[in-house]
């Protein structure tokens, strides 16, 4: 975070930073209208239901039994039960290391490699490489797990064919790093398309500057490209954490089994809420989980305006 | 009262916003008929044509729903039956189901689990029979066709809160052609949990073969507690809720889980592993059809369905199940060791139909039900594929042709036991899944038996836990 | 032998210039199968006369597409999950469109505040904890077994994310052409359609897409708003199709997810095709 304060970044930033201008002439009041039918939208089918459901998360409702018929306000108690259960914390860690390695690391870098490497390549092989990122990000969540679960199949599964480790449990052995390369597999194209947009939007005259005074690839990438997707970079970062965060397709091909070992907070949160019954500790567990992703957000947000105040 | 003072609140935000939303004008209601008019009754179950449980869907639409509305036109009567099938999950089911009951909505009749009755009657979702359908309930002639077990599956605090559609019981199947490669009778009759093990030693020395496979663990879920540690505890004497206690750090429990222990840890008889799996029941079947494990608890679901052999019934079919697989009841730890003193046991559950409380012909709806319960309605739904009825006079009948089914109805349902279905089972279920699990995967059974008490006593509290 | 020192050392980099490009082109493609290889379980099996979950060369049939025709929701159900895709995309672009044009307009007090704060509150509302609140506004609005009911609450846990994301990309808009188009007489709301609009396409485009993916695989929503079979859509039938003991039908459920999969492909391939995907920008605050 200490780049040179001479980074060509400079000029880029600075068109951004005059404040929005109304050059459309909008005005406050169809300003007002413009924004009315999503925020009613919002308002109704998104804002109520969370209220609500921080409101359920101070009660011991449940969909069944007798806390359906009577729920009654625990005040706290959740959050404290929810917070003293060392499952809840080992499922945070698991969460934790899920985002770090497939989400930050994982799509995030492997997104950008492929954007770098594509960049320079033209025709069919393009179209495949990106054409092949872009289907498993695209197939919908039930269809990609089914066909992990044929992938790493214990008895028959074609990893175990293709590698002659047959009996080899791989969803059992190890879980968690079946699973982050699962999500490495669906989320990658995300990250990919935004770097390849990005990539395209650095100026060449700049690039062939760096070139023109010796400039490796290395340098070429850390003076130049980064500092000029700067800002893809964090909306990246932030969007994939986030999704990361808050995923529940890992749960269609481990169950968050074995022993738990995958139970990230989102299938914790289901299995707390539905086969376990309790609404009322599943939606504080919710608003725990949104109160980490604030903090997450306002870590980007810090970031992004050390990064405009230069 | 909570939920109606939230109702009030919301219905006064719901007014205040629909005007501001041009859609909401379009409500969804269409507005009831009153008795002498045409009525419309609906029945939604967790099945589906071409999919889950597609046999029961059938017959709902292809005999249910004409036959009975051509009953009523005779009586002169103007009524239409539609089907809302499902065919899901049961989890996601049972979610959508409580959903709608809870919001005074839903089918007239509702398939559900024996198991939920519990949790909804709790929850006032439903109501005893009697009172929703009328007079004609008890009087019905059913009831007497049905036996007294039976009918305590779709029972709650001793009263009727459903029509049971099945029986099923629980038996140990083992391979005919596994056993005689060990050296093993064809008419295996194990008479004590060591018999089982002395087989399934034998069983080892054949290559490739997994002995024994009983279910543990949480992956599958409710077939763990189903077919693995409640027909072993009961085979010890002990039932998993009994005089207003639940079980916890018992003798009986200890000794079924050492069962576990010595079957997956102590010499490996049974593939641990598996039992992890998401999929392990699913591969425990098609293992068994592909002659790789030789004895299976299992229910007559198994033999029925998963094995059976006939074109687009079986998902694990076996061409020669009749002559290969062989079953019989599942012995007591000892001899005499079981409830009531019993030599075999087993445990049975079982689904049913209910009516909803919301219904606005609740007569009529009680109508349909007993009529989806006549005998007339059993033999067209076992036309395509045969189980087991909750009715004597359609099994007598009918299951004549299947000699497991037979074997079932007259040797298993009178030995077996059911589940409690109160509204913590669910939780007290996963906690015994979770103990068979801490086993399989190494933990002492002393260990695993206390934290699953003390994971019992979290849940209903210290006074309504056995043990020490 | 004879090569002079500037030939040896040109030759030099012509064969490192080689390598890395053969290195290069090995590790794309690693990558490329890598990316592949659960893929083509998808494309296979389904025309396999006995799929197992083990990948052969298959026994080619086309009887699992004709068990599948019988099936009286399941070809439905793929049109159903066109209309709530498209219909829920429809309601975001045009509301998120309008709300984010103002947003990068126009300062409204707060309004980065309140961006974040509707996006993160869309995790919580599109996870498990949030489904009774739901389905009792659904209930009350008198909306249960209806595609208005399923398209509302789609949109609104979407909307958030789609303005954040059209925000940022109206941001790098420049403002020169608003400002031309005013001199010529033009009002907001044609600025907007005919001049922001169409430079924002490729954002509009991704956004589209990227909203019809999330309804696509969407399970809850419609499964608990929705009554009748006939008006599910594909994410609800495809668990259907395993038994009550959890066994999937592989010939049944291996058909039905090309079929399920396929016309998301083919839109998102002909609309990247024609409009090109482009980011713009970064987190402003």
């Amino acid at each position: 975070m200490t780049t040179s304060t001479t980074t060509p970044a400079g000029s880029a930033i600075a068109p951004r930073r005059r404040r929005a201008d109304d050059v459309a002439g909008l005005g406050t009041v169809r300003a007002g209208i413009f924004v009315a039918p999503a925020l009613i939208l919002i308002g109704i089918f998104l804002l109520f239901p969370a209220v609500w459901t921080i409101w359920l998360g101070m009660t011991d409702y449940r969909l069944t039994g007798l806390q359906a018929a009577s729920p009654e306000f625990v005040g706290l108690d959740n959050y404290v039960e929810a917070l003293t259960d060392p499952s809840f914390w080992n499922s945070l860690w698991l969460t934790l290391i899920f985002v770090l390695f497939s989400g930050i690391i994982g799509q995030t870098l492997i997104g950008f490699g492929l954007a770098w490497s594509v960049r320079n390549i033209d025709g069919w092989t393009k179209g495949l490489i990106e054409g092949l990122v872009l289907a498993a990000w695209v197939i919908p969540a039930s269809v990609a797990s089914f066909l992990w679960l044929v992938l790493l199949d214990r008895r028959s599964g074609t990893i175990n064919g293709l590698l002659g480790t047959e009996g080899t449990a791989w969803l059992i052995d190890h879980p968690m790093q079946s699973i982050i390369i699962f999500n490495i597999w669906v989320g990658t194209a995300f990250s990919m398309q935004l770097f390849s947009s990005a990539l395209n939007a650095v100026p060449p005259s700049q690039i062939e500057s760096a070139k023109m005074v010796g400039a490796t690839g290395w340098q070429q990438l850390r003076d130049v490209i980064v500092p000029n997707i700067k800002g893809h970079i964090l909306t990246n970062t932030l969007l994939i954490t986030l999704w990361t965060f808050n995923t529940f397709t890992p749960y269609l091909v481990t169950a968050g089994g074995p022993n738990g070992k995958t139970e990230i907070l989102s299938v914790y949160i289901y299995e707390t809420a539905i086969p376990g019954g309790q609404l009322g500790l599943g939606a504080a567990i919710s608003l725990i989980m949104l109160l980490i992703n604030l903090v997450i957000a306002l870590a980007y947000v810090r970031v992004s305006k050390g990064r405009k105040k230069r | 009262m909570i939920n109606h003072s939230k109702r009030r609140v919301l219905a006064a935000f719901a007014v205040a916003t629909a005007g501001a939303l041009v859609f909401a004008g379009c409500s969804g209601e269409a507005p009831e008929a009153s008795e002498d008019g045409p009525v419309t009754l609906t029945i939604t179950a967790n099945a589906i044509t071409g999919g889950k449980n597609a046999a029961e869907a059938d017959w709902i639409a292809d005999w249910v729903v004409p036959e009975f509305e051509a009953a009523m036109k005779k009586d002169g009567k103007d009524v239409t039956v539609e089907f809302e099938p499902q065919g899901v999950d049961d989890e996601n089911y049972k979610t959508k189901i409580a959903l709608d009951l809870q919001s005074g909505e839903g089918a007239d009749i509702i398939g559900m689990d024996g198991i939920w009755v519990g949790e909804f009657a709790e929850a006032g979702y439903i109501k005893p029979l009697a009172e929703v359908g009328g007079d004609s309930v008890d009087a019905w002639e059913g009831w007497e066709q049905i036996p007294e077990a039976v009918q305590q599956a779709l029972s709650f605090d001793d009263e009727r809160y459903g029509v049971p559609q099945g029986a099923d019981g629980r038996v140990l199947y083992y391979n005919k052609d596994l056993f005689e490669q060990a050296g093993l009778p064809a008419d295996w009759q194990p008479e004590s949990w060591d018999d089982v093990l002395d087989a399934a030693r034998d069983l080892k020395k054949i290559d490739g073969v997994t002995p024994i496979q009983l279910n543990a663990g949480t992956a599958m879920g409710e077939a763990t507690t189903m077919q693995g540690l409640l027909p072993l505890l009961v085979g010890t004497g002990e039932q998993v809720y009994e005089d207003g206690k639940w079980v916890g750090d018992t003798d009986g429990l200890n000794d079924v889980l050492d069962l576990y222990k010595t079957i997956y840890v102590d010499e490996g008889l049974g593939d641990a592993v598996l039992q992890q799996e998401a999929a392990g029941r699913d591969t425990s079947f098609q293992m068994f059809a592909a002659n790789q494990i030789g004895i299976l608890l299992e229910g007559d679901y198994f033999w029925r369905s998963v094995i059976n052999p006939e074109e687009g019934v079986g998902t694990a079919p076996m061409a020669n199940r009749d002559d290969v697989v062989g079953y019989t009841k599942i012995p007591a730890m000892k001899s005499g060791s079981g409830i009531d003193d019993q030599d075999f046991v087993s445990m049975s559950g079982g689904t049913g139909r209910v009516l909803n409380p919301n219904s606005e012909h609740p007569e009529l709806a009680w109508e349909l039900l007993a009529f989806m319960n006549s005998a007339d309605a059993y033999e067209a739904r076992n036309a395509g594929t045969l189980a087991i009825t909750p009715r004597t006079d359609v099994n007598d009948e009918m299951l004549a042709d299947d000699p497991m089914l037979t074997y079932v109805s007259e040797e298993v349902l009178p030995i077996t036991a059911y589940r409690p279905p109160l509204a913590a089972y669910p939780q007290i279920s996963t906690a015994l899944q979770q103990a068979t699990l801490d086993v399989v995967s190494g933990t002492s059974v002393a260990d695993a038996a206390s934290t699953y008490a003390d994971a019992a006593k979290d849940i209903v509290g210290d006074d309504a836990v056995s043990g020490g | 032998m004879t090569a002079t020192p500037v030939r040896k050392v040109a030759a030099n980099t012509t064969v490192r210039h080689f390598l890395a490009r053969v290195a290069f082109a090995l590790i794309m493609t690693i990558v490329g199968l890598l990316f592949a290889l659960p893929l083509v379980w998808l494309v296979l099996a389904p025309f396999d006369a006995t799929p197992s979950l083990s990948l052969s060369w298959p026994d080619w049939t086309l009887d699992n597409f004709a068990r599948l025709a019988e099936n009286p929701y399941a070809l439905r159900s793929i049109g159903n999950s066109l209309l709530l895709g498209v219909g829920t995309m429809v309601i975001v672009v045009v509301l998120g469109a309008l709300a984010a044009y103002a947003m990068s307009r126009i300062r409204i007090p707060g309004r980065d505040g309140i961006l974040y704060a509707l996006l993160l509150l869309s995790s919580i509302v599109t996870g498990t904890a949030a489904m009774v609140p739901t389905f009792q506004i659904i209930t009350q609005l008198g909306l249960i077994n209806s595609y208005v009911g399923v398209l509302l609450v789609l949109a609104g846990g979407i909307l958030p994310t789609v303005i954040f994301i059209l925000k940022d990309f109206m941001d790098s808009i420049p403002k020169s052409y608003e400002e031309s188009a005013r001199l010529y007489g033009a009002g907001p709301f044609r600025i907007l359609r005919d001049v922001v609009a169409p430079i924002a396409r490729p954002g509009l485009a991704f956004i589209s897409i990227w909203t019809i993916v999330q309804v696509w695989g969407n399970f809850l929503v419609p499964f608990i708003l929705l009554r009748s079979p006939d008006m599910q859509p594909a994410a609800v039938l495809m668990y259907t199709f395993y038994t009550e003991s959890g066994q999937a039908d592989l010939r049944l459920i291996s058909t039905f997810a090309l079929l399920f999969s396929a016309p998301v492909l083919i839109i998102y391939f002909v609309v990247n095709r024609r409009y090109g995907f482009r980011f713009h920008g970064g987190i402003k605050s």
